[in-house]
């Protein structure tokens, strides 16, 4: 298939590792940001290959699983409402709050549809006056402007039975406040490509200049990947510290300039509880004031519940590698994708569930 | 219940259906299950027309069959499928199929089925006409008489505009494959055609995907490819299973379960057709976790994978088999698969339905 097999090409993925290798002169320790990178590092046996040469940290990437549990605690109390249809992608829905999941609340009684973008979720409130539909909005800044375009769309149509959970995430101050950390591990990052095509590059030279780590944009597949740590490891290696681009059939500087201005004009930057990490300051994006009479924290008067937190889960632990996942107590035991204990094991994106999936020595 | 968006679609039933009842109603009411003088005209205008033959034509409250030697299979399939139509198939045809692939890849030739209908309040009778016709049809394909059945109508919104419970009875003939517990070291894997066809084209269909080309479902007999491979391979075959819900993982695991050998797969050699592998690529889907409904898996003895290809591969219906693993000892997983780039990795048994991720 175009675009997919030239980028798993076994010779050349081979040639990539054999330079990695050759050139390398110690153990370098990198952070893949996103979730995705995770997922096909170690499905395409990379992290494996490379050990002892390249150590890859999986950051905290996925979306899904540094969502905030009172967001989720939140998101089934609405759906459990009789009038109420709760909205959310599909990868949302097993993840547990501290009282459950979507799912959970599901089989209780809730009415959660899956969509596939937020604009359908517009759709439905459209064609279903009758019922209050809330979209629950996660994800980088990736999956922002679909939300802000459908928030948009909503406005349009003057919807009064749409609203959203806003729980969407930024990555760069989520990477700056894991390199401030004094214990941190991290030699060079390998930046989210896909996030990079939203938003560009530029907003991470002051971050190399400053932390004197190299950042690579680097895509998801195999040979996307190798190449990133290629550049990461030549730059380390010559004790170098640049802001490159190794995604550049996606990827511009400026990014997508539409889509910009349409978070611009819908959310503003707030400081942001993220599940593992606790608060990171500018972490996170809320609706602007003149678009809070869709916010479903303004239009449900719910009672905030408390978030019952077990704290068995040592995902911050593994998001900041400091173990990797099977070195958990609970992997694979308490805690597997069928009764996990926190999101990482859950969502197709978390690096626990990639571990259990992938990872022959793990399983 | 009908989840919302099908509650639109279906709403315009409402407009159509009169509240009053009367023989000329264009859609199923409550009273075409109350046992009366509608419910017989809907079983005798529409259901008999359409299936006849002359166990349903005799009307009794139980089919008389004849006589056959040596032992029965039996088997029984609910359908549930939403939409009801979807591109490659119904939830008619996906019922007598459904059914009669059970019994032919239990080594059995399915003779007779029977028909239950929960037929939701409001279901328009064009709809009950075309699926009956498709069922007909799928019937005359693949020789099975539908000798029994039921009709029963529940109030709007207690079904999903229609659910159909097929049990098929079949012939079992010799040599019967023995099962996956005798499946041995160095057996041979083969598919018979395509993977995840069906859920995909149901996924597309039903989430308002817009692909093209639109994929379409596998939705087919196999009572044909299964009789050309035993009567080509006889006692060469350990068992065979058609790959539904689950997909080819499910049945690998159970496989693997009642052998306790591993059972390892080469990524490769699966055939995904472009559709298929697209959608799984955008959606984050794996398409050995993605239902079928016309394609089956079969294990043979070392040696005879390559003979049961060549079988296959001769029918229009397992056009693109393939062979595309082996019965190994058990080792790290009781199912791997070795995909393009990578060690041979644990394929997971599917949790729950697969769920599109994020990003």
């Amino acid at each position: 298939m175009k675009y997919l097999d030239e980028y798993r090409d076994p010779g050349a993925a081979q040639l990539l590792l054999d330079e990695i290798r050759r050139i390398s002169s110690r153990c370098w320790t990198l952070m893949e940001v996103c979730g995705g990178q995770t997922h096909s590092l170690l499905r395409h046996g990379i992290a494996a290959e490379l050990q002892g040469t390249v150590e890859l940290i999986h950051g905290p990437g996925c979306p899904v699983c540094v969502t905030d549990q009172a967001a989720i605690d939140f998101a089934c109390q609405l759906a459990q409402k009789e009038d109420v249809v709760l909205t959310s992608f599909g990868d949302m829905l097993r993840v547990p709050g501290s009282r459950g999941s979507l799912l959970d609340a599901q089989t209780a009684g809730a009415n959660i549809r899956i969509v596939y973008s937020p604009l359908d979720a517009v759709e439905l409130a459209r064609t279903h006056p009758e019922k209050q539909f809330v979209f629950f909005a996660v994800g980088f800044e990736t999956t922002a402007p679909a939300t802000a375009l459908a928030i948009k769309q909503a406005g349009r149509y003057q919807l009064e039975n749409f609203s959203f959970i806003v729980s969407h995430v930024r990555v760069q101050p989520a990477m700056e406040s894991l390199v401030q950390a004094p214990d941190h591990r991290v030699q060079a990052f390998l930046a989210a490509g896909h996030v990079c095509t939203v938003m560009g590059f530029e907003s991470y030279e002051p971050f190399v200049k400053r932390y004197q780590l190299p950042v690579v944009v680097t895509g998801f597949e195999p040979l996307d990947l190798l190449e990133g740590i290629l550049a990461c490891v030549k730059q380390l290696e010559a004790n170098e510290a640049r802001l490159e681009n190794r995604y550049a059939r996606t990827v511009r500087s400026t990014g997508n300039l539409a889509a910009q201005d349409l978070v611009q004009e819908i959310y503003q930057v707030c400081d942001s509880e993220w599940r593992g990490f606790g608060m990171i300051p500018e972490g996170g994006l809320e609706l602007r004031p003149e678009w809070q009479n869709f916010d479903a924290r303004m239009r449900f008067t719910e009672p905030a519940l408390r978030v019952i937190d077990l704290d068995e889960c040592r995902s911050f632990e593994v998001m900041t590698g400091h173990i990797k996942p099977p070195e958990c107590p609970h992997f694979g035991k308490s805690c597997n994708p069928e009764s996990p204990l926190g999101a990482p094991m859950v969502s197709s994106e978390g690096a626990c569930a990639a571990y259990y999936r992938y990872d022959v020595t793990a399983s | 219940m009908m989840p919302d968006k099908e509650k639109n679609e279906f709403a315009s039933w409402q407009v159509n259906c009169p509240v009053s009842v009367t023989a000329n109603a264009d859609c199923v009411t409550l009273a075409h299950g109350e046992g009366g003088r509608l419910s017989r005209k809907l079983i005798q205008d529409r259901i008999i027309h359409s299936l006849k033959n002359e166990f349903l034509i005799a009307m009794n409250d139980a089919a008389h069959l004849p006589e056959i030697q040596g032992p029965l299979a039996l088997t029984t399939d609910s359908f549930v499928v939403s939409p009801l139509f979807f591109p490659g198939g119904d939830i008619g045809s996906l019922s007598v199929f459904g059914t009669v692939n059970d019994l032919a890849v239990s080594g059995a030739k399915p003779l007779w089925i029977t028909l239950s209908l929960i037929i939701e309040e409001g279901l328009p009778l064009v709809v009950l006409d075309r699926i009956l016709e498709s069922i007909a049809c799928a019937a005359q394909e693949t020789g099975v008489k539908i000798v029994a059945g039921d009709t029963k109508v529940v109030p709007r919104g207690a079904a999903d505009g229609l659910f159909i419970n097929t049990t098929g009875v079949g012939e079992l003939i010799k040599p019967i494959p023995p099962g996956p517990q005798t499946l041995q070291e160095k057996d041979e894997l083969i598919v018979s055609g395509p993977i995840g066809r069906h859920g995909i084209a149901i996924l597309t269909v039903r989430e308002e995907l817009a692909m093209e080309p639109v994929p379409q479902s596998d939705c087919g007999s196999l009572i044909r490819p299964v009789k050309r491979l035993r009567e080509e391979l006889g006692d060469q075959i350990r068992c065979l299973r058609d790959a539904t819900r689950g997909g080819v993982a499910a049945v690998m695991h159970e496989w693997a379960e009642a052998c306790g050998l591993t059972l390892s797969l080469d990524e490769r050699s699966i055939p995904v057709s472009p559709e298929v592998r697209g959608v799984c690529e955008l959606l984050g889907l794996d398409p050995l976790h993605v239902a079928n409904e016309g394609t089956m898996l079969i294990a043979v003895k070392q040696g005879a994978g390559a003979a049961a290809v060549e079988v296959l591969q001769s029918l229009a219906e397992t056009a693109e088999p393939r062979l595309i693993g082996t019965v190994n000892p058990r080792g790290i997983a009781p199912v791997t698969v070795r995909r393009t780039l990578g060690p041979e990795q644990p394929l997971d048994d599917p949790l729950g339905s697969p769920l599109p991720r994020i990003c």
